[in-house]
Formats: C-alpha cells, sequence, structure tokens
C-alpha cells in the first residue's frame, strides 16, 4: 500500500498561470522525489515542457531531482527568474 | 550590516546609501535597475513584479553571506521592489561599501548578478498586445 502525503504546492509567475492558481494542495505518494514530481506535473500540465527550465523548491530552498518530499514541506514551482 | 529587502513600497535610493556609508568605507557603488519604456523596440506598458518572497530574502542572504568570503566589504543593501512598475521606475537597489574601490566595485557587480540568477522574483511585461513572463521560454 503506498501511503499519501498531502502538499501544498505554491505556483510562481508563469507557473501560477499554467496550474491555474497561486496554491493547490495535493496528494502525493509518501517517499515521492522532487524529479518525480516534476514529472508527473509535466504529465499532468504540459505547458510546463514549453519553459526553457523550471525548478522544484522545498521549504525555501532549491531542492536537488533526487530530495525526497516530505509530509508538511512546502512545495514551490519554480519557473526561470527574471529579478532585477 | 546586511539589509536586504522585498519591498513594495517605492524604494529610498538616498535611504540604501545612506545605509552603508561608513566612517572606514572609502568607497560606495551602488547599482540601480530601472524599468526601460522598450523591449527589442515594442513598446512596454508596464512591468509587474512578482517574488517568493521568504525564499527570495534567503536566497539574498545567501548572495550577502557570498559576497563577504570573496570581498573585503563592510556593509550591504539590497531592495528590490514588487507590484507594478512604469519606465522610469527603480526595480532594485544595491548598495556595497568598502575601504577601497576595487572590492565595492566588484561586489556590487557580482551581487546584481547573481540576484538575476537564482533569486525567485519574477517579472512580466505588458504591451499592448499581450504580456510576456520575461525569460519563460526560449
Amino acid at each position: 500500500m503506498i501511503m499519501a502525503m498531502k502538499i501544498n504546492i505554491l505556483a510562481f509567475g508563469i507557473a501560477k498561470e499554467i496550474v491555474g492558481s497561486p496554491l493547490t494542495t495535493a496528494e502525493l505518494a509518501d517517499g515521492l522525489r522532487v524529479q518525480q514530481l516534476k514529472n508527473d506535473l509535466e504529465e499532468q500540465y504540459p505547458k510546463l515542457k514549453q519553459l526553457t527550465s523550471f525548478m522544484i523548491a522545498v521549504n525555501g530552498v532549491y531542492a536537488t531531482p533526487d530530495a525526497v518530499i516530505k509530509p508538511g514541506d512546502e512545495v514551490a514551482l519554480i519557473p526561470p527568474v527574471s529579478g532585477g | 550590516m546586511s539589509e536586504l529587502a522585498i519591498t513594495y513600497e517605492p524604494i529610498g535610493v538616498q535611504q540604501c546609501i545612506d545605509a552603508v556609508m561608513s566612517t572606514q568605507s572609502g568607497g560606495i557603488d551602488v547599482f540601480i535597475g530601472t524599468v526601460r519604456d522598450a523591449t527589442k523596440g515594442k513598446k512596454v506598458l508596464r512591468l509587474e513584479f512578482e517574488a517568493y518572497e521568504a525564499m527570495a530574502l534567503s536566497e539574498l542572504q545567501k548572495i550577502a553571506a557570498d559576497v563577504r568570503t570573496k570581498w573585503p566589504v563592510h556593509k550591504i543593501v539590497i531592495h528590490h521592489r514588487t507590484g507594478v512598475l512604469y519606465a522610469g521606475e527603480v526595480a532594485v537597489v544595491i548598495a556595497v561599501s568598502a575601504a577601497h574601490r576595487d572590492a565595492a566595485f566588484d561586489a556590487c557587480r557580482y551581487a546584481i548578478d547573481r540576484l538575476k540568477q537564482t533569486v525567485p522574483i519574477w517579472k512580466k511585461e505588458v504591451f499592448e498586445d499581450g504580456e510576456v513572463w520575461v525569460a519563460a521560454h526560449p
């Protein structure tokens, strides 16, 4: 049995427009890795694939592809940044 | 002292300069990022800036810490604005003080270059016939 966890996913910039909301709550498989989340998101929201790139941040820190997402983590979709 | 802020309010450029001023500093370098009225010849009506505020502040802290490992700077101030900005307005100010000018120039340049690469802030250009999130698509 796969345990599920509820995760808040924040979306910014163009990612917010693609996903349709600045905040979604998703039910994800426990122990999900960041790369798997990215793949799942791209499948659910194909327009994400058209971006130059996008990063995932977990709890306000850029995450590596093999990082594991834990219950209660704040996950954010970070499309290409353009500050300054 | 590093003073880092994301603000909805107009940036006080002189306040940023005053904040890094120190009697031990012989040089202050200031970068001011301003809004242009056109991009690739096309008229821009306004820019809309958005930030993942908590993470943007922590990324700015990392930049300031990085600067301090590389150059002997005294004070660093970075203020970035969010919201709607029009041509001629100030989007970001980076001010750095140091005993001598080389460190101030280099640190300030490095800070804006890094900010543009890593800090989770986004800007959208609004034209008469549409809107584009800068750098989102190849």
